[in-house]
């Protein structure tokens, strides 16, 4: 294992106790935008599929990119649209004035 | 690594690390409704940014392909993502968070195979493993998201499909795949293993998710979810990364957390929702208890004159309320009771919906104000002091045998008290037994009415029942 492998477990361990505390934090109220959202963040793959589709490896390779491309900018964009649908909906009462 | 980075590079990575910043940001927005647009705003700023740092790459060379997909996706995102074109019904949110798993990890197996066939000839064993982590998460995912979406959309049978030793043939499957992912670390030119290696895993993901019945559907969509992230992650080891490996992790740690949750609220184990078949029909009279005693039905008048002489009303929907569509029906009955100064809540059980959380968008949808939405937690104290509680369309969450019958398939699951109120009015369809089958004693109890009936026909009854009184 070089010294690069052991950087990345780093990051990977301690992005992961970020996200735990910071998710532990949302309440059941969100779940459902939560879940949203955290799928739009898949859609991160996307990062990967550009290079595919963007670097020359032959045909083949930039068709597979080309779809992966498709494929995580329609996670992304409806993800983040239908959340933001989803977070518009939550109001709170005006009726009442406290 | 004492060299330093080209100038392109550090602009990538520097792009890449505010990107994850504005990630981070972005879902602890999500901790309070009022500041959870402005988070995702970061969100989505991230993103674009983790864009804009990925085309200063250097590898890029050629971007007609590149920004065609970029636009095709963008349409097609915008398509499904604005209501003015498709518009995704609230309800239907499990199953479109399902398909759009699904795209994700289409797209993270896709340029885990591309590297690999770029690489064969002489890849490490590190980087071996990892793109076979993301290839197996990824092809589990994409198959096992598809299939809980048929199942969720009900093109697929929602009740669990189960066959002896089937639990045992995925654990020997998954082994398999473990060990041609082991040979091909050792020896990464043996194309033939790794093709079977993603069929395996694509075939698991359709095993996995079959036997899983419809009310466990939102510990499944929380897992996928996890898997679909530790894919990006894996891809994130695989092509050195830290963006993916950042962003992977925050997804597979809200997907886990969430799983868990979910588990905690139905007082199961992982292993007990993944293997267990739950669900399965039990056969039971009808409407009648081993003792002999009956449910009692009410009228629709009085059960108005009930809710609009009440001081305090808890209202705990659950499914059945959003497949009938009432969720408006029940605000405009609740809007009318408050006018009458009547103080009305709404107890939402962690399970209630098909996803974490579904029951609060479901009513958030109907305009109902989230300051009346109170968790298992919060609202469990004010039953003794309630004097209706109104459930609509849900059982098994208000079961006391959860807490009395150490014998029922239920017990130990944390549910509502509502049993605890001064008296229960229960909107029901007909007189069987809920979605695990199992009878519950609460409906026979003697402080307990049953309107029976759809749930919108009952509750637009109710509303012109109190509009006359």
């Amino acid at each position: 294992m070089n010294l690069t492998t052991v950087i990345q477990l780093y990051v990977f361990v301690l992005a992961s106790v970020v996200g735990y505390q910071v998710i532990s934090r949302v309440p059941p109220l969100l779940h459902t935008p939560l879940m949203s959202a955290a799928n739009a963040l898949t859609g991160i793959s996307l990062v990967g599929s550009l290079v595919a589709a963007g670097s020359d490896h032959g045909t083949l390779s930039t068709v597979m990119g080309f779809i992966a491309v498709i494929c995580a900018t329609v996670n992304v964009v409806g993800g983040f649209l239908i959340t933001d649908r989803m977070l518009k909906m939550f109001k709170r009462d005006h009726r009442k004035a406290p | 690594m004492n060299e330093s980075l080209p100038l392109r590079e550090l602009l990538i990575q520097g792009t890449y690390l505010v990107s994850s910043v504005f990630f981070i940001v972005g879902l602890r927005g999500l901790s309070s409704p009022e500041k959870a647009r402005a988070g995702m705003g970061y969100a989505a700023l991230g993103m674009l940014l983790a864009i804009v740092g990925t085309l200063l790459h250097a590898e890029i060379v050629r971007f007609e392909w590149l920004i065609g997909g970029l636009l095709i996706g963008t349409i097609i995102g915008v398509v499904i993502g604005r209501p003015l074109f498709i518009s995704v019904p609230m309800t239907a949110m499990p199953q479109w968070v399902a398909l759009s798993h699904a795209a994700g990890a289409v797209a993270a197996t896709l340029v885990g195979i591309n590297e690999y066939m770029i690489l064969r000839p002489e890849i490490a064993a590190g980087t071996m493993a990892a793109l076979g982590f993301e290839v197996l998460l990824g092809a589990l995912t994409v198959t096992g998201s598809v299939m809980a979406f048929g199942k969720l959309q009900e093109i697929l049978p929602g009740r669990p499909v189960t066959w002896p030793l089937l639990n045992v043939l995925n654990l020997l499957l998954l082994a398999v795949a473990v060990a041609l992912l082991v040979v091909l670390m050792v020896n990464p030119v043996l194309s033939t293993a790794f093709w079977i290696m993603v069929a395996i895993a694509a075939g698991l993901g359709v095993l996995m998710v079959l036997p899983i019945g419809g009310a466990d559907m939102p510990v499944v969509i929380s897992l996928l979810n996890a898997y679909a992230g530790l894919s990006a992650s894996a891809m994130g080891f695989a092509l050195d990364n830290n963006l993916l490996i950042i962003v992977g992790a925050l997804d597979g740690a809200s997907g886990f957390l969430l799983s868990i949750l979910m588990c905690k609220a139905m007082n199961r184990s992982f292993t007990n929702v993944l293997f267990g078949a739950f669900g399965a029909p039990a056969a039971a009279a009808p409407g009648t208890l081993a003792d002999g005693r009956e449910m009692r039905a009410i009228t629709p008048d009085d059960a108005a004159v009930r809710l609009a002489y009440a001081r305090l009303v808890v209202v705990v929907p659950g499914y059945g309320l959003a497949v009938a569509q009432a969720q408006h029906a029940l605000r405009e009955l609740t809007d009318l009771l408050e006018k009458r100064g009547v103080e009305v809540k709404y107890a939402i059980h962690p399970v209630a919906g098909r996803m974490p959380g579904h029951m609060n968008v479901l009513l958030a949808e109907a305009n109902v104000p989230y300051d009346r939405l109170f968790d298992m937690e919060e609202v469990n104290g004010e039953f003794p002091r309630t004097d209706v509680a109104l459930v609509i369309g849900a059982n098994d969450v208000v079961n006391p045998a959860a807490r009395t019958d150490s014998g029922s398939p239920i017990f130990g699951m944390p549910i509502l008290d509502v049993d605890k109120a001064q008296s229960v009015m229960v909107l029901k369809r007909g007189k069987g037994a809920g979605f695990a089958g199992i009878e519950n004693e609460l409906f026979f109890d003697p402080r307990t009415f049953m309107l029976f009936g759809d749930a919108k026909a009952s509750l637009t009854r109710l509303v012109s029942e109190v509009k006359s009184l």
